[in-house]
């Protein structure tokens, strides 16, 4: 069979995610969480003071909140919280070029089949391998127009003002237990400033990638778009398969400012064992526009819906999601539009697949303050069920204090049909490719969103989860 | 080579899980280059027929056999019966949104093809073109999600267009002709007739409630199926008869019987 053939020949195999490349950390912290981890932390990254306090506190907060009740079985979680290493630094130094790149990462790259969707592009990358960037490189263009594309570690050393003007300000460190466990011990991410006016063109691509066992990934990212500025953030990444419980929280900040335009972009593929716990919000100023793209793959269990605070008139927020659910997976996903200002509009479009005993679960919020004159939102949730066993569920969640808001809400389910899969195997596709052709169809609006190279690797990753649902 | 394109011997089929027989004995060779027509009143299993001979999981053979080209086909899955050379053009087409009919015919066409083979994308492109001029079919129509909106005339001239692509040996043409009007009748049968001319051996099974469409597509035999069996066969002129006197002196001859 074609498909198959291709497959092969490209090396994604079922395993292709789950090799293990030698781990040669400088330091690592032990297991487990305290304030003298969190001062070390602080203390190797060599941060100002105001940094710790804010790490120390922050951990105070995160021990006052409970965990949340709602959302998915997160009862498993604190025994891996004591189990996980909350910092791990590969090396000493961040990289400057591709040359400088050690073998061992470059054959990471390598394994995961990076070439079409990365490396093709990595005059403009920043990835992040472990907790720490180790790979940048900037174009030139760029830096002579001003943007910022770093480490988040390098733009508190280079730029401490601009970054203490903006760090925690869209996601405060007691908006949610992860947020505050976040900004207790976070490393790695990415620090990216667009000044006023310029329009980057190409997409600012990270690829990350946890590999050290028990290893908690608590990346941070912080994104600042001047007014009407322009520019597309990818972000992509996989993790190799390991046997105990893995924990991934991320916190990514960002603003946009009046008439600016943002697209940030997310494929996430987690091994089968991590809790995936994320918190995406943007700030949305006048005029402006803000676009998450989303893609859920793996992990045990995803709770991650990204925001869209629309706070100026006319600001614009866009959420467009993909989760796929396999086998003893929970994706709860979706997102959350706050309109806080007059004529503010906003669209949620969530696509969700499962497939044996997975579940998928839509969350998402639409709020409308008093004052918020004219707003519109419209909510559109698609599930598709491969077979009888998998779940889906929709919590939509819409708050409006304004009598001239109009929102909308669409939600639909769908299993996938005997007479769709005969139909296409009447012409001769056999039936994992039927399935996956159908799925492909039910993905297409949000895919064809993405740049060509992630819808191709996005098909190819859920057609990979797929393989062995049928027959 | 004597052996018929498609023989059926004492075929009983029914739903799969319940008890009720649909397909009661039934008898049918079509021949290599011949046209066969089936007619017969609603529910009387001619759909079903089609379905259990392109591999419809939703039924169960109970007795008889389908050979084609000689060989067995009932243990055979949907999508090798297909790439055998059986294609069944359905009366109630399924509609596969977000899949664009170049994509999909693209993919069927490939999956004819030997491991890892490809057929060439201009190749390809230049072949679908042909056969959408073919049937008076807009350019932009490959583009379309399959099924996905379409009118009812639009969907059966899509599956004209992917038995053109796919070349078929045998042709089973559910009521292809309903809901066509005149003018896209005429598309349709030509469509079907220049196929024909192109591989002489090609078998059609053409299922109809009208004369119609016999006008154009000339058929060798004719054939009206009763209560899930074949009850007369006849040259085309059987097809007037019936358009003449419908199905009720063939109920009482069923009857008498
Ligand atoms: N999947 C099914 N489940 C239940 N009953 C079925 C199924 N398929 C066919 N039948 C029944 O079998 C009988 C024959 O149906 P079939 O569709 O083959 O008729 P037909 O001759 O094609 O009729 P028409 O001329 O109306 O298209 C009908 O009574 C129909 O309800
Ligand atoms: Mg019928």
């Amino acid at each position: 069979m074609p498909r198959n053939e291709t497959i092969t020949e490209l090396g994604l195999d079922e395993y292709k995610y789950g090799f293990v490349t030698e781990d040669k950390p400088v330091f690592k912290a032990v297991p487990g969480l305290s304030s003298d981890i969190v001062r070390q932390i602080s203390h190797h990254k060599e941060e100002p003071d105001w940094m710790l306090e804010f790490r120390l506190k922050a951990l105070e907060v995160y021990y006052s909140k409970p965990m949340p009740k709602w959302g998915g079985d997160l009862s498993k979680l604190e025994d891996t919280l004591d189990e996980i290493y909350f910092y791990l630094k590969p090396q000493d130094q961040m990289e400057r070029s591709w040359d400088d790149v050690p073998q061992e990462i470059k054959d990471t790259f390598e394994k995961l089949g990076i070439p079409e969707a990365e490396r093709k592009a990595l005059a403009g990358v920043g990835a992040q391998y472990e907790s720490e960037m180790v790979y940048h490189s900037l174009k030139e263009q760029w830096e002579e127009q001003g943007v910022i594309f770093e480490s988040i570690e390098d733009g508190l050393a280079r730029h401490p003002d601009l970054f203490r003007q903006y760090f925690s300000t869209v996601v405060p460190t007691h908006d949610n237990k992860f947020a505050a466990l976040n900004s207790a011990v976070w490393s790695g991410g990415s620090f990216v400033y667009i000044p006023k006016g310029v329009k980057v063109e190409i997409p600012l691509q990270a690829y990350f990638r946890v590999n050290a066992e028990r290893m908690g990934q608590f990346e941070r990212t912080l994104i600042i778009c001047e007014e009407g500025a322009e520019a597309h953030y990818i972000e992509g990444c996989t993790a190799p398969v390991y046997s105990t419980d893995s924990f991934h929280s991320g916190v990514i900040e960002i603003v946009v400012k009046k008439g600016a335009r943002f697209r940030y972009t997310t494929i996430q593929n987690w091994s089968n064992n991590m809790y995936n716990l994320v918190t995406q919000r943007a700030l949305v100023h006048e005029e402006a526009k803000m676009e998450w793209l989303d893609g859920n793959l793996g992990s045990k269990l995803t709770m991650k819906y990204p925001s869209c605070y629309l706070v100026g008139e006319r600001a614009h927020g866009e959420i467009l999601s993909i989760a796929y659910a396999g086998d003893g997976q929970h994706q709860d996903t979706g997102g959350k539009v706050i309109h806080a200002a007059p004529n503010t509009t906003s669209q949620i479009t969530s696509k969700s697949i499962s497939k044996g005993l997975g579940r998928s679960s839509y969350r998402g919020l639409c709020k409308v303050y008093d004052g918020a004159e004219g707003a519109k939102s419209n909510v559109e949730c698609d599930a598709l069920l491969l077979d009888e066993t998998s779940r889906t569920d929709t919590y939509p969640y819409i708050e409006i204090d304004e009598n001239t808001a109009s929102i909308g809400h669409e939600a639909t389910v769908s299993k996938v049909g005997d007479e769709q899969l005969f139909y296409l195997m009447s012409r001769g596709l056999d039936e994992a490719e039927a399935m996956a052709m159908i799925v492909r169809g039910f993905i297409e609006p949000v895919a064809k969103e993405l740049p060509l190279e992630y819808a191709i690797e996005l098909n190819r990753l859920i057609e990979l989860e797929m393989e062995g649902s049928v027959g | 080579m004597s052996e018929p394109l498609l023989s059926i011997r004492g075929l009983r089929a029914k739903v799969d899980g319940e008890d009720g027989e649909i397909l009661r004995g039934v008898d049918l060779d079509v021949q290599r280059g011949e046209v066969h027509a089936l007619m017969g009143p609603n529910g009387s299993g001619k759909s079903t027929l089609a379905k259990v001979i392109a591999g419809h999981p939703a039924y169960e053979v109970t007795a008889g056999e389908i050979l084609f080209e000689g060989e067995d086909v009932l243990e055979l899955e949907p999508d090798e019966r297909s790439r055998a050379g059986i294609f069944l053009a359905f009366q109630y087409p399924a509609e596969i949104p977000g899949v664009s009919i170049a994509n999909f015919l693209r993919t069927a066409v490939n999956s004819r093809l030997g491991e890892g083979e490809e057929m060439d994308v201009f190749g390809f492109q230049r072949t679908l073109t042909e056969k959408m001029e073919m049937l008076r079919m807009d350019p932009g129509f490959a583009a379309r999600y399959v099924n996905d909106g379409f009118s009812g005339g639009e969907k059966k001239r899509n599956e004209i267009l992917q038995m053109a692509v796919l070349r078929p040996a045998l042709g089973v043409l559910d009521e292809t002709d309903s809901g066509l009007d005149i003018d896209a009748l005429k598309v349709v049968a030509s469509g079907v007739n220049r196929l024909s001319e192109a591989d002489e051996a090609l078998g059609v099974l053409l299922i109809t409630h009208y004369k119609r469409i016999l006008n154009y597509i000339r058929p060798d035999r004719v054939h009206v199926m009763m209560a899930g069996r074949i009850a007369e066969s006849g040259g085309a002129s059987l097809a007037d008869k019936l358009e003449a006197e419908g199905y009720d002196w063939l109920h009482r001859a069923v009857a008498a019987v």
